[in-house]
């Protein structure tokens, strides 16, 4: 129960207000397991923020903690540049969310199931609900579904419902867990250009996806988490940056090239008979090369291959089913 | 941190100058939503149909039968001889079972049931502060509960004006008082009933907000009911039996003596007010602080 650091006379709201999330030390356990653990986030305003992790890593919990769902062992959350949970009622009408899937009353229709989240917001106008409702789900393109009930609705559907019910009102932040989980390839690039035109309005995005494709193309900022640990973040460039590009020599003669690449100190992390590949770290590829052909190693083919964010992503979360505890 | 989501209600004061200005009329919102929820369920519909089905089937078995005065039972002498007592029939069927049925499903289905389907956190970061959230289920849920008290109460009532016609009442003891005092004491009647079935209402609510299956918190409801109704009837408990939720959910039969001792019939709702303190109390606190995983 620490003190928080916004002041609420406003004297030092300029720096606040340039983070949309902030937290520190933010602290969830369950029992012994420690799901999210000291983590310290930061969203700029404006940002499309790539929440990134893989399955259990804290991601969620995270989100939940954000949103007042949950309450958090240690820590300090700010959203919008206003401390949370305690500050939910004026803070979350200007958040739209879709948490881990939608959920809506199966028994209603997609319009229906609108109308009740709209007409339980304090901070909306009932005279202009039909008219948000309508906008909404015609921006998802649900406006044919609209009075069909939520039961009927295929997956991509609920979805399109959840993003609609997170578009009900404009808004500041949204936060989106899994966006794109079941829609179709039509509809993910659908996301991607709502996501886009979001941030061109000025919003800020936290989009949390485990297709690293995507939000490659997207995302401004990324975050990664691994086992409740917030491992990396920044922008994009900057996080890909600690990433190490690969170089891969094609040559017969692998065994006197990797004697070679350990007499310069690179790590050689793949070796097939007729090639091998190796973290290029700070070294230049050409001198590399150089170095190489004075050994006499007999290269055929030389290249640089720039890491991908699923490359960093593997190389920091690790390969496999195994859920990190 | 913990304790922070208390205060969440009063946080009125914007952040910033962009905060959302609150609307006029939000609560009249919020519980007309909450009605529509409860009320057009086809479930509940369902089981308002056959609580209403009751007093029907009573006053058309009795107008079939059709005992001479003097002969057959007395409640069913009662009925034939006024329609009044139609409704005073039903209540007494309808509350040991498909009253407190009704109850556990709409109370148990409040909060568990938005768990379940996962609009509780949806609901919670529209947003609705959770002390709202309470008070507005509980209204639904209380809506509920007098909706198919006065349905009982209005179906026998009609039914038994046509079947039986409406006279000045004779009660228990052979005299009679008028009309408008017997309506009086019918709904005298329906609102003992519904005190008694609040504390029924306040422990599903409690059970609701524990779990995140709804059928779970309408059983465990049953359950205690049922219960109550076993210890009820060992008499070896003595004067713990007075303890029990349904220890004088009958006390509204006061209503039919010449004389309504007043005293009597509130001493009787001390328990069920009890219940609905205490269980009330701890389904609100125990939503304030849950941390809403589902």
């Amino acid at each position: 129960m620490t003190a928080l650091t916004t002041d609420r006379d406003g004297t030092s709201a300029g720096t606040v207000e340039d983070a949309a999330i902030r937290t520190s030390g933010l602290t969830r356990r369950f029992g012994s397991h420690i799901a999210v653990n000291d983590v310290s986030l930061s969203v700029p305003r404006g940002a499309v923020f790539g929440f990134l992790g893989p399955n259990g890593s804290g991601k969620t919990t995270t989100i939940r903690l954000l949103l007042g769902l949950m309450a958090a062992h240690n820590g300090e959350i700010e959203v919008l540049g206003a401390p949370m949970p305690r500050m939910a009622a004026s803070v979350l009408p200007r958040v739209g969310v879709l948490v881990e899937g939608p959920a809506f009353y199966p028994y209603l229709s997609g319009q229906a199931n609108l109308r009740r989240l709209d007409s339980l917001d304090a901070t909306t106008d009932p005279a202009t609900s039909k008219a948000r409702i309508a906008s909404a789900l015609d921006r998802v393109g649900l406006a044919a579904a609209a009075r069909k009930n939520y039961r009927r609705y295929s997956l991509g559907m609920k979805q399109r419902l959840g993003l609609a019910a997170a578009l009900l009102r404009p808004r500041d932040l949204l936060i989106l867990d899994e966006p794109t989980n079941g829609l179709d390839p039509q509809g993910t690039r659908e996301v991607r250009s709502l996501i886009r035109d979001l941030a061109a309005d000025g919003r800020t995005v936290l989009v949390s996806s485990h297709l690293l494709a995507e939000i490659e193309q997207v995302a401004t900022h990324v975050g990664i988490m691994s086992g409740g640990r917030l491992l990396r973040q920044g922008t994009l460039a900057e996080v890909m940056s600690s990433a190490t590009a690969v170089l891969r020599i094609d040559t017969a003669a692998t065994a006197l090239a990797i004697g070679v690449l350990e007499r310069l100190g690179l790590s050689v992390d793949h070796i097939a008979p007729d090639w091998i590949s190796a973290k290029i770290a700070e070294h230049k590829p050409e001198h590399v090369n150089a170095e190489l052909v004075r050994a006499g190693v007999p290269v055929r083919g030389l290249a640089l291959q720039q890491p991908a964010l699923e490359d960093l992503f593997v190389e920091l979360t690790g390969e496999g089913f195994d859920v990190v505890r | 941190m913990r304790g922070s989501t208390l205060s969440a209600d009063t946080a009125i004061a914007p952040a910033t100058a962009a905060a959302p200005v609150r609307h006029r009329g939000v609560l009249g919102r919020q519980l007309r939503s909450e009605l529509l929820m409860v009320f057009r369920r086809k479930r509940n519909i369902a089981m308002l149909v056959v609580l209403a089905l009751v007093p029907i089937l009573i006053g058309t078995a009795v107008y079939l039968s059709a005992p001479r005065p003097g002969e057959g039972p007395p409640l069913v002498n009662q009925i034939a001889g006024n329609g009044l007592f139609l409704a005073f029939a039903a209540l007494t069927i309808c509350l040991p079972v498909f009253l407190p049925l009704a109850v556990s499903v709409v109370a148990g289905d409040a909060v568990a049931g938005e768990a379940s389907s996962g609009t509780l956190r949806y609901l919670l970061t529209v947003p609705v502060s959770r002390t709202r959230l309470f008070f507005v289920k509980s209204a639904g849920v209380l809506a509920y509960v007098a909706f198919a008290i006065l349905l009982v109460v209005a179906v026998g009532t009609v039914l038994g004006a046509v079947l039986f016609g409406i006279h000045g009442v004779t009660l228990l003891s052979g005299d009679t008082v008028s009309i408008g005092t017997g309506f009086a004491r019918t709904a005298g009647i329906a609102l003992f009933v519904f005190v008694d079935l609040l504390g029924l209402a306040a422990m599903a609510l409690f059970f609701s907000t524990l779990t995140e299956v709804p059928i779970g918190a309408m059983a465990a409801t049953v359950v205690c009911a049922i219960v109550f109704a076993v210890l009820e009837s060992v008499p070896q408990l003595g004067a713990f039996r007075s303890l029990l939720l349904t220890h004088n959910w009958l006390g509204f039969a006061e209503l039919l003596r010449p004389v309504v001792q007043l005293r009597v019939l509130v001493d009787d709702t001390y328990i069920p007010l009890a219940y609905t303190a205490i269980f009330g109390t701890a389904a609100w606190a125990r939503l304030m602080t849950a941390d809403v995983t589902s």
